[in-house]
């Protein structure tokens, strides 16, 4: 079916993590992002007293739940967003698309590149979190239920699965879109949807166990893999170039020529020159 | 086949060496599936009556040529005439909307995309590279994407033959456009291209900069390197072309830059009188050598005959029994200059 070169699809990817290591609205949003959602749902845990009602504790970990995967939702939409029309910009997907490097393996390893920063924050944020609750924490029910199975493997389960989706998004936005803010709102807002599905089994509308966890798994990779079929339709060389240049036409391209209407030649002679 | 040694193949073999039947082809067991392996005795590019529209329209139009292995092709064209999207058509980015080419033996269709792009190495206008990255770090992504399996060679190779092995620890974002432009051309080094397309690539550059563009190119035409170059310089184009095509959307002409002198203007005499003639086309249509003429300033004329220096004394005779004085009656020296104003300049469907 798909024929990927490994070689390639990794290239793809290590030239996308150092970029990113020098980019520094990544890092920030790296940095900044792990420190926010560890925060704001510790505070939210320590307020609980040791006999707070169920109910109230139960909605405190729903909203921990919902936070914890709203890194691994809408951050790497944002890269994806800035990935390919950053490119665009700099002038750096012609010369990409004139190597042998199939569409598959660009979309995948730049997908890669954002999928594992993004989820390794969440797993990161995930742990800090619990931990704290643990030492921390002085209501134990909260504590308990945290800690609870089907939650960690929804948890676990769910982040690189909307990771997936959000990246999908974002790369199909942004092979349309002219402008990376734009690119990168619309990426966020598409990245929700199957974030409020999530939301369900989080505040235990549908109550979490193995088989919840996991069919809901399964019903994200099955969209997953839907949307990245119709992105890599949209990812067609020919389009992309010639969308590069209307952007270049309106002043926001990193290439070419000055707009302009010189016909006559530079009248730049040998003798001049030499 | 090593491809360390491919690498000494293209920058340090002599010409001739690399077309011979074992070497012309690109390296085994990479994609052969597609297309047949190129014959190496073909030409590097055939276009035929090549169309490409953007909705009603053209680009270019109905452009056909052929270039040889080892030639370096000049594209010689004003600003809008096309030459950028021939190279992307070519280089199998946009498809064309009617003709046909094959590009390094292979006809270009889309499924060939994969295996044409291979055998060539595209840099476009704006060399486009990553700034955030390293010399080093932005070839060692291509050799990737290549698939070339003794990269670092490769890469070292490309690097010291463009001068650049001691930057090769720098960011681009920090190198003059000059250096940017070089990598860009190690760059297209890299897989050791049976063609390789060069888009403008000295515009923006400094006079000195140009130069070592220049020379690089030149001494990758001693070893027989096949380059096809766009331009809008003409100095550039008779410097470093063996034959040059003068597009405006359409192709107008095509040859070797001295070719183009004697095919568009013939011979030429320039006849210059101390005040102008009474009545020159009594005086020019007495001499049968004179197939046209047209004055020029300062009462000189510019008459085209088959052979200047046969039709000379007949014109001197004409002149001076007219009772004119004959300042000066000389042979014209047209340049590529010339050639290619009268191509394009009187030329009332110019783009734009
Ligand atoms: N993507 C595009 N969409 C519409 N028109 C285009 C596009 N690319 C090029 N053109 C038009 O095609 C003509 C040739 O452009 P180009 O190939 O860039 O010329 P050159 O490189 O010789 O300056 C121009 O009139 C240009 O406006
Ligand atoms: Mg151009």
């Amino acid at each position: 079916m798909i024929r990927l070169d490994l070689g390639r699809l990794l290239a793809m990817t290590r030239k996308e993590l150092r970029e990113f290591r020098r980019t520094p609205f990544i890092l920030g949003a790296m940095v900044v992002l792990p420190v926010i959602f560890i925060v704001e749902p510790l505070v939210d845990i320590f307020r609980l007293g040791s006999s707070t009602p169920a109910s109230a504790v139960q909605k405190v970990v729903g909203v921990t739940f919902l936070l914890m995967l709203i890194v691994p939702a809408v951050l790497p939409s944002t890269i994806a967003a800035y990935s390919v029309i950053g490119e665009r910009d700099q002038g750096t997907l012609e010369p990409l698309l004139t190597t042998p490097v199939r569409r598959a393996e660009l979309l995948l390893g730049k997908a890669l590149a954002a999928i594992v920063p993004s989820v390794l924050v969440s797993y990161v944020i995930f742990g800090v979190v619990l931990l704290c609750a643990h030492l921390f924490a002085a209501n134990q029910t909260v504590v308990a239920t945290l800690s609870n199975g089907p939650e960690i493997l929804a948890e676990v389960l769910f982040a690189p699965l909307l990771s997936g989706w959000s990246i999908a998004v974002g790369t199909g936005i942004s092979a349309r879109a002219s402008d990376v803010r734009i690119a990168q709102q619309l990426g966020t807002l598409a990245s929700l949807p199957p974030l409020a599905v999530t939301a369900l089994v989080s505040f235990q509308v549908l109550s979490p166990s193995v088989p919840v966890a996991v069919g809901f798994g399964l019903g994200l990779l099955v969209i997953d893999v839907a949307m990245w079929r119709v992105v890599a339709a949209m990812f067609d060389r020919e389009r992309l170039i010639t969308g590069a240049r209307a952007l270049a036409a309106r002043g926001g391209g990193g290439g070419g020529q000055p707009p302009g209407t010189v016909r006559r030649i530079e009248m730049v002679r040998g003798v001049d020159h030499e | 086949m090593n491809f360390a040694a491919g690498t000494q193949r293209l920058v340090l073999q002599p010409p001739g060496a690399r077309y011979s039947p074992a070497m012309g082809q690109s390296a085994p067991g990479l994609g052969e599936a597609v297309a047949g392996p190129s014959a190496p005795g073909g030409p590097a590019l055939r276009v035929s009556a090549l169309t490409k529209r953007f909705g009603d329209r053209a680009a270019f139009e109905d452009v056909s040529f052929e270039v040889a292995r080892g030639e370096v092709f000049g594209f010689l064209g004003p600003n809008g005439a096309g030459k950028t999207t021939t190279v992307r058509t070519l280089g199998t980015l946009i498809a064309p909307t009617a003709g046909s080419a094959e590009v390094a033996g292979i006809p270009l269709s889309p499924q060939n995309g994969e295996a044409i792009r291979r055998r060539i190495s595209v840099m476009p206008e704006n060399p486009g590279l990553y700034l955030r990255l390293t010399v080093r770090e932005n070839l060692e992504l291509f050799a990737s994407l290549y698939g070339l399996r003794a990269p670092e060679g490769r890469i070292t190779g490309a690097l010291e033959a463009v001068r650049l092995a001691d930057r090769s620890e720098d960011r681009c974002g920090r190198l003059s456009k000059g250096l940017r432009q070089r990598v860009g051309l190690a760059r297209a080094l890299l897989n050791d291209p049976e063609v390789m397309f060069l888009d403008e690539p000295t515009s923006g550059l400094d006079p000195v900069a140009a130069r070592e563009v220049h020379e690089l190119i030149n001494g990758w035409r001693q070893r027989g390197v096949t380059v096809f170059l766009t331009t809008h310089r003409l100095e550039e184009a008779e410097r470093l072309c063996d034959r040059v095509a003068i597009l405006n959307t359409r192709l107008r002409s095509v040859g070797s830059p001295k070719d183009l002198r004697a095919r568009l203007f013939g011979g030429s005499l320039v006849v210059e009188t101390a005040s102008p003639l009474l009545d020159a086309r009594a005086v020019f249509g007495s001499v049968a050598a004179v197939r046209e003429w047209s004055e020029g300033d300062h009462g000189a004329y510019v008459l085209s005959v088959a052979d200047p220096r046969q039709a000379a004394p007949d014109v001197a005779r004409a002149v001076v029994a007219a009772g004119a004085d004959l300042v000066s009656l000389a042979e014209s020296q047209h340049s590529l200059e010339d050639v290619y104003l009268q191509l394009i300049d009187h030329d009332g469907s110019a783009p734009r």
